[in-house]
């Protein structure tokens, strides 16, 4: 096994156990995992958007392609960090205004198509049946219920007319629908977080192998003791509760 | 002619920008494709440049921890070595990550921190949730039902022990929740439109910041 491999184990086994000792209560090995997690993302970002945005996208095209014109954006760029000077802060507002404009002109007709009509046409189409399909079949039943959920939510959104009598009761349809999505919604989160979850011990057992020296143990056990020396000068320099 | 530079021109900026992009999406010409590739490249740069603004900015707030030397200072001395660390290695590796130390650092600092950080959010959905979750009235009771029924239906344990779990959890999340989400997508897109125009047509103008 190369060495940086082996290094690596030991590095990644040591900082998931201090992000993991969170779970005992705040301490300084989380706070020092969590503040590398911080450094190291900036410093991530920092190098990323150096090659891929300054050299990929801008000096490459500009010195090697001609397109000279890709220096407007990097002069509307530098306008953002007027930000730093209150007196000409105002001209990162030209900036923003291209960014916005741009990104809200753009947005308008995708919108349209792609979050609006074929949401509708996928809603509708099923309930017309399929080649040879029956009519009365479970999808058709299936499709049914989707249209009377869409319906229901977006009447339950829509507060132009007061929530009374019938519109009440597709209201409170709509909220149950609601509470169906916000249920299903959570419970596929906390299955998304458990599989990380899993794949952090999995990572914990492989490094906790003889053939890594057993990383995962050896670092277990001085950040236990770590924590133990920590919740021992804790207590005798506060003074205890009333 | 400082207001119309401070307040008229990003306006008129917004309207042309707004109208240009949006009739693109009609104009099916290779030079109007073009175009929006370029100035989708601006927008990267510009963003890149905006990115600076909030490292700056964070780099702003440590700094100042340390200077004064306030509670957790050394902490802060921490986000600034590893960031400085960070950097170092991967303009030495010129931001290639196979093979290189700045790869390792992607590998296992990382994936790492981040992957545990994600993990551990876990536990306290988890217990947030047993703390929260009452079935007060008839909505709670639907939401808990549904919760219950998608986490037991998509672990191997659920439908080993009643088979019919993973297809009822399947029928909630494509039947149920995509009518539910559906709604919220159109009602959202509509909501989203509303704003694009109020922006375009200089209605909406907090994105620019201050009163002049």
């Amino acid at each position: 096994m190369a060495t940086s491999v082996l290094i690596g184990a030991w590095v990644a086994a040591g900082l998931t156990l201090c992000m993991f000792s969170f779970l005992y209560k705040d301490n300084p090995f989380f706070r020092f995992g969590e503040h590398l997690y911080v450094g190291i993302s900036m410093g991530y970002t920092i190098v990323r958007i150096y090659y891929d945005v300054m050299v990929k996208s801008l000096y490459a095209p500009v010195t090697q392609e001609g397109k000279w014109w890709f220096l407007i954006a990097a002069v509307l760029g530098l306008l953002v960090l007027t930000r730093f000077i209150p007196k000409i802060s105002w001209l990162s507002r030209i900036s923003f205004a291209v960014i916005v404009g741009f990104g809200s002109g753009v947005a308008i007709p995708r919108i349209i198509s792609s979050n609006i009509l074929q949401q509708v046409q996928g809603t509708l189409r099923p309930l017309l049946g399929n080649n040879g399909q029956s009519l009365f079949g479970m999808a058709q039943l299936n499709a049914l219920l989707i249209l009377t959920g869409v319906v229901t939510v977006l009447v339950y959104f829509f507060f132009s007319i007061e929530h009374k009598g019938p519109i009440r009761g597709m209201a409170r349809i709509g909220i149950y629908f609601l509470m169906i999505n916000f249920g299903a919604g959570f419970g596929y989160t906390v299955m998304a977080r458990m599989s990380l979850l899993i794949g952090r011990f999995d990572d914990l057992i492989l490094f906790g192998s003889r053939e890594y020296g057993y990383a995962s143990l050896v670092l277990l056990g001085m950040i236990s003791f770590g924590l133990f020396m920590w919740e021992r000068g804790r207590t005798r320099t506060e003074p205890p509760p009333d | 002619m400082t207001l119309f530079l401070r307040r008229t021109f990003p306006l008129i900026l917004t309207f042309l920008f707004g109208v240009a992009g949006a009739l693109q999406y009609y104009i099916p010409h290779p030079v109007s494709e073009a175009a929006l590739t370029e100035v989708s490249v601006w927008l990267r740069i510009i963003l890149g440049f905006a990115m600076i603004l909030g490292i700056a900015s964070l780099c702003h707030v440590h700094y100042a921890k340390i200077r004064i030397r306030s509670a957790g200072w050394g902490y802060s001395l921490v986000v600034y070595l590893s960031m400085l660390a960070t950097v170092a290695v991967g303009v030495w590796s010129r931001g290639q990550e196979e093979g290189t130390g700045f790869g390792w650092i992607y590998t296992y600092t990382l994936l790492a921190l981040q992957g545990t950080m994600f993990a551990m959010l876990g536990f306290f959905v988890a217990s947030a949730a047993f703390r929260a979750f009452r079935a007060r009235s008839k909505e709670a009771a639907v939401l808990l039902t549904a919760a219950i029924l998608m986490m037991f239906g998509r672990v191997p344990l659920g439908e080993y022990l009643a088979p019919v779990a993973g297809p009822i959890a399947g029928w909630l999340l494509n039947v149920l929740n995509t009518a539910a989400r559906r709604g919220i997508l159109i009602g959202i897109s509509l909501g989203g439109i509303a704003t694009s125009i109020k922006i375009i047509f200089g209605i909406e103008r907090s994105y620019l910041g201050g009163r002049d």
